[in-house]
């Protein structure tokens, strides 16, 4: 059974459809990415998964229909997002922005220890600690984000545009760390305008066109589709 | 002084539900000064009934805030439900004007409760004054006073604490900061906005219950004056800023009391007709009479209310501006 499955999924904003009925299965352990261009319901769909989008159709995870749930009753089954333009917690400090990714737990040595784990993935925030987010650069920013995400330790994790706005080499050292936790065995949907960054790092790969999956197929393999060398890879 | 700073606290009290409602939903909750309404007259009735029994006078104030808070917390609760949730999403003025409409419901509801009479608090606790010099004529502050201070300095910081102490104090400034991030982080916002309103509500009970036993006397339309000033000392110290709305309350009692008390003296019409042309019939018909006299002391909420508006929008405190309006 898939961990994440959606059936014909359906998003309005007023009377536009943003998202008009796509099928999207993620399996467990999996790394699967969701790319096209700006406006063709990418977001939408994450926000869709995570229940701040009212979305029409099924989506079952873990064997369970939650399309309509609550956002935090969604994020309590263990569904956590990076959100689009980070949302870190401005005027909280690294500190307690983590503190918040674990909201829903309250085993505390484990805590502490996925706190440091996610220093070691990222030594700048430990470096910053006591400083409050909105004063961090926007990589700094995106890096808490993830660490923020992997504090709830999430069964499925979804990354919206982890590298917008990044400069060259931060987004390199965030990607780095999105297969690390890949490795790990962390269930990831990835969606990325970044095309080939995005391809390269996952197993299986959807295109989203205008609200409508238009490919799907092996991440490898459509790194060489003519279509998308054309469309998405700038060739 | 120490009436000002007496009323300044009970000001920072009410202020501080103004400025905690304001940082987590951007709304002004003008229906909060009825809410201490509320409590007063809770109070007052719980009192009323006591007072035969004989009981320590400060038992009977005790139980008299007792059942003025949870009283509160249910008319927060209540309102927040069914005013302002279902306009959670609309535009910022629609829940604005539902907040004066729920402010006028709740008055004419004390109306029907409580009547339209000024009522008046049984003096129950024997005033004690205590000196600060030797002499009968020195400053003095009361027993009332000491302990209307001691309470408010105690629940602003019950308040921090639990603000930045606790887990609900945690999701409250996350919540303020990005709601939407705030729910994905499973934190259940509507939980903490209806736990905000009843927080609140409580201080505003405690306040409204203090007020009562300070001046003696409560009306159905108290609130309106006081949440008033409550709301331009929140403004004063930064709206939606903790320390901000203990800082407003605590100058604007001051300012109310010393500007009650001295700006009359520098206004009086005898003093004036040493300066100025015009004053000396008056002067001679009634030499006590000022310009501004104590009465005026309602005004000068609202002249700093103004003075900050043009001079300084974001507050003594505040950092954030822009487009909350």
């Amino acid at each position: 059974m898939s961990l994440l499955a959606l059936e014909n999924v359906e998003v309005h904003y007023g009377g536009i459809r943003a998202v008009k009925g796509i099928d999207l299965v993620v399996e467990q352990g999996e790394l699967v990415c969701l790319i096209g261009a700006n406006g063709a319901g990418k977001t939408t769909t994450l926000r869709a998964i995570t229940g701040l989008a009212h979305a029409g159709g099924r989506i079952v995870y873990d064997g369970e229909d939650i399309a309509g749930a609550k956002p935090h009753e969604i994020a309590r089954k263990g569904i956590a997002l990076v959100p689009e333009g980070r949302g870190v917690f401005p005027q909280l400090t690294i500190e307690e922005n983590l503190a918040m990714g674990a909201y829903t737990r309250s085993d505390r040595q484990a805590i502490a220890a996925d706190v440091d784990r996610v220093f070691t993935l990222f030594p700048r925030l430990k470096e910053r600690r006591r400083q409050t987010a909105g004063t961090m650069s926007g990589g700094e920013q995106q890096m808490l984000a993830i660490g923020r995400a992997l504090m709830s330790r999430p069964r499925l994790l979804l990354l919206d545009e982890p590298s917008m706005g990044l400069a060259p080499l931060m987004v390199e050292r965030i990607f780095e760390v999105i297969r690390l936790i890949a490795s790990e065995g962390v269930t990831m949907l990835l969606v990325e305008q970044n095309a080939r960054l995005a391809l390269e790092a996952s197993r299986r790969a959807y295109v989203l066109e205008s609200g409508l999956v238009t490919l799907s197929g092996e991440a490898s393999a459509l790194l060489h589709d003519p279509q998308v060398r054309q469309a998405y890879l700038g060739e | 002084m120490v009436n000002g700073l007496t009323l300044g606290c009970v000001y920072a009290v009410v202020a501080l539900g103004y400025t905690m409602v304001y940082g987590i939903v951007q709304l002004i909750n003008f229906a909060h000064g009825e809410v201490v309404m509320i409590g007063c007259m809770v109070a007052f009735s719980v009192i009323v009934a006591l007072a035969p029994t004989g009981l320590p006078p400060f038992v009977i104030v005790g139980a008299g805030i007792a059942a003025a808070v949870p009283a509160c917390m249910a008319v927060g609760f209540a309102v927040e439900r069914i005013a302002y949730r279902p306009l959670r999403n609309a535009p910022r003025l629609a829940p604005l004007i539902t907040a004066i409409g729920v402010s006028i419901v709740l008055q004419h509801l004390a109306l029907l409760v409580w009547s339209r009479n000024i009522i008046a608090f049984p003096q129950i606790i024997e005033l004690k004054l205590f000196h600060f010099g030797s002499s009968e004529t020195s400053a003095a502050i009361s027993n009332i006073q000491i302990a209307i201070i001691a309470t408010s300095v105690a629940m602003m910081a019950g308040l921090l604490l639990l603000v930045y102490r606790t887990r609900l104090g945690i999701a409250m400034r996350a919540t303020s900061q990005n709601p939407q991030v705030a729910g994905l982080m499973g934190i259940d916002v509507n939980r903490v906005i209806s736990a905000t309103f009843v927080i609140g509500a409580s201080l505003g009970a405690v306040a409204g219950a203090m007020v009562g036993t300070y001046y003696g006397i409560a009306h159905y339309q108290m609130g309106f004056l006081l949440g008033l000033k409550a709301f331009s000392a929140a403004v004063l110290g930064g709206i939606g800023n903790l320390a901000g709305a203990v800082l407003g309350g605590i100058l604007m009692g001051l300012i109310e009391a010393l500007g009650a008390g001295y700006v009359g003296d520098f206004t009086n019409v005898c003093l004036l007709d040493r300066f100025l042309p015009g004053f000396s019939a008056v002067c001679e018909a009634s030499p006590e009479s000022s310009l501004f006299g104590s009465n005026y002391k309602d005004v000068y909420a609202f002249i700093v209310l103004i003075l900050v508006l043009v001079f300084r929008p974001s507050g003594l405190l505040g950092e954030r501006v822009g487009d909350r309006a």
